[in-house]
């Protein structure tokens, strides 16, 4: 296996060197996203991005130089022209005015039908189920942007990477209980999530999954019950909104006899990483496997 | 001064059975509000806890039963009683039966005042109950100015609920700005007691007091006030001093409680007139027992929020909103009539 993904890396190393020189090559191009089949017919040089998610995917692939604005929300990375464009309700006026050949949002409505009555080519790129889903939309913001072989090369990156960070979890550690902590009112994710199914690559069992009644995929717990389930390792995705930390979460009531407070594995992760599925998913998955091993 | 006049009026006040009634629906709450959750502990296993006798309960049982399942009982308890009787109290002062600090905007504007204080003054625990009752105050008087003029008790309602849908918008506003820091005020919003700790119960404790206090003592002259301005002024009553008081006061209480609970809609109608129907329109009885029955309503409205999709949550405005809104048209009919 591992020699199998040494193999890829070099394979998509070689192809990266050979498509680098005519990156420009592949147009015109037809990206099969998720607003239906969107034909490109040249490479775009004025990109907008109204999903954090996206913004990020754009960088990693090379398109950076490509665009002209971002959202509001799309603080990664650093150099990304964030704009006061709206991610939640965006509006077609506002986004025109960068004059883009290329606009990729995240959920469908009117603004999308709205751009390309304009002439302008609309991704919809929207929240993934999958981490294969994830890898598939880096590589249509690849193929949409010209930079295909890069694309290939950063989620042949992240499979490697993130095979090689599970490996390195011990088996013994591999079906802790886990709690992802939404809100400090307990909104918490379930395995049928995007981030459950991240959790379940450990092997990890997810303490949301046996209550979510409503099979909402985010059901609100109860403390009761979550002390009762023991989690032995509790992910707070509310630092920065609501200033969650180990130490507030030590400080509640019962919680210094939850198994994670008393190992040391309640891990504050940065409220966006642990919300996007981008490239960024390695350094999130990388921090829930330092946390495993602790103790 | 005019308690002979006041007794001698028809409505009567509480009588033995019914405050003792109202004493034990509140405590049957509190007991079924302990001994009920997602964790199946014994009843009789809670009792023997809590009078110290048997064997102590397991640590993890102890903590849900006593830092977890109790605070947020009492608090359901103290929030249910204090919107009862700031409603009862406000139907008594603006003379009518439709208003609550719901339809007022009282609620609505202490919940701005507290996303305010969460958005801009670094969500310093301290100050939101102040800065609950600064919105709510202005909500308040906001809703008196525009609809106090008619003579109709709907106008009243309607000025409240233009105060409410502008307070919502603002409050909508805010959020969207910062949606990062607020993503748990959505939630709150909708009131809860899921995070109820002592600390809360501490927090509010006060101003619940001192408002029910005040509102209790004032409710001979509630009864005095709804035989009309002017008599009210022809024996004794000093109409202006007893509104502001009486306002003040069920305002701060609904500021405290929403500080603490979020928005929980019509508890402040259908327990008043459940009293009325029940017991008495004297706001000799339905001042007290509002106090009661609203904690006892409030506590068992919470065990329906923790059970109905146990183990998960479902936001207690939703049921009181459910029952309420029902109840409110019925209110509405009669008044009409």
């Amino acid at each position: 296996m591992l020699r199998r993904s040494l193999i890829v890396a070099f394979a998509a190393l070689a192809l990266a060197s050979a498509a680098s020189s005519h990156a420009t090559g592949a147009f015109p191009v037809t990206i099969h996203a998720a607003n239906g089949d969107v034909v490109i017919s040249k490479q775009p040089t004025r990109i907008v991005s109204i999903s954090p998610t996206t913004t990020e995917d754009l960088f990693a692939v090379g398109a950076g130089k490509q665009v002209v604005a971002v959202d509001e929300d799309s603080d990664y990375p650093k150099q990304a022209p964030r704009t006061k464009l709206s991610g939640l309700s965006p509006n077609a006026e506002a986004i025109a005015q960068y004059r883009p050949d290329l606009v990729i949002v995240s959920y469908p409505g009117p603004v999308i039908g709205e751009l390309q009555k304009l002439g302008i080519a609309v991704l919809e790129e929207p929240a993934v189920d999958t981490i294969a889903q994830a890898y598939e939309q880096i590589r249509e913001v690849g193929a949409a942007t010209g930079h295909s072989a890069r694309a290939t090369k950063v989620v042949h990156g992240m499979e490697a990477k993130l095979t090689r960070l599970i490996r390195s979890v011990p088996k013994t550690r591999r079906h802790l209980r886990i709690y992802h902590e939404l809100t400090p009112d307990y909104y918490t994710a379930t395995s049928a999530t995007f981030i459950g199914r991240v959790y379940k690559l450990f092997g990890f069992t997810n303490i949301a999954d046996a209550a979510d009644t409503t099979h909402s995929g985010y059901p609100q717990l109860s403390a009761e019950y979550i002390l009762t389930a023991n989690p032995q390792v509790v992910v707070l995705a509310d630092s920065v909104c609501c200033h969650q930390s180990a130490s507030s979460v030590a400080a509640r009531a019962g919680w210094s006899q939850v198994d994670a407070v008393k190992n040391h594995r309640v891990i504050a992760v940065d409220d966006s990483v642990a919300s996007r599925w981008g490239p960024r998913l390695v350094n999130f998955v990388a921090a829930i496997a330092a946390v495993a091993k602790r103790g | 001064m005019t308690t002979a006049v006041v007794d001698e009026a028809r409505p009567r006040g509480i009588t033995p059975p019914w405050g003792l009634g109202a004493l034990a629906f509140l405590v049957l709450a509190l007991l079924v509000g302990l001994g009920v959750g997602p964790i199946g502990i014994a009843p009789w296993r809670i009792l023997e806890s809590a009078l110290h006798i048997g064997r102590p309960l397991p640590h993890i049982e102890d903590v849900i039963v006593w830092q977890l399942r109790a605070p947020r009982v009492v608090l359901a308890a103290m929030v249910g009683g204090m919107l009862a009787i700031a409603g009862g109290s406000y139907q008594g002062v603006f003379r009518n039966p439709l208003v609550d600090p719901y339809l007022l905007g009282v609620a609505g504007g202490a919940g701005l005042g507290a996303t305010l204080v969460i958005a801009y003054a670094g969500d310093n625990a301290q100050l939101v109950p102040p800065a609950a009752f600064v919105g709510g105050a202005i909500a308040v008087v906001l809703a008196y100015a525009l609809g106090a003029r008619s003579r109709s008790s709907t106008s009243l309602v309607l000025a409240g609920v233009t105060v409410a849908t502008f307070t919502a918008a603002v409050q909508t506003f805010v959020q969207q700005q910062h949606s990062d820091q607020l993503r748990n005020v959505y939630t709150w919003l909708l009131g809860g007691f899921s995070t109820a700790t002592w600390h809360d119960v501490g927090v509010v404790t006060p101003y619940i007091a001192v408002s029910s206090l005040v509102l209790l003592l004032h409710r001979r002259v509630l009864d005095v006030l709804s035989l009309g301005d002017e008599e009210a002024a022809a024996l004794g009553v000093d109409v202006g001093r007893v509104r502001l008081v009486v306002v003040v006061a069920a305002t701060l209480g609904t500021a405290a409680a929403v500080a603490v609970s979020g928005l929980i809609v019509f508890v402040g109608i259908i327990v008043p007139h459940v009293i009325r129907i029940l017991v008495s329109t004297s706001y000799r009885a339905v001042v007290p027992l509002s106090l009661l029955v609203g904690g006892g309503f409030l506590a068992l409205t919470d065990v329906l929020a923790r059970t109905v999709l146990s183990p998960q949550e479902l936001p207690i405005g939703v049921i009181t909103a459910f029952f309420g809104a029902p109840f409110f048209a019925f209110v509405l009919r009669n008044v009409r009539r």
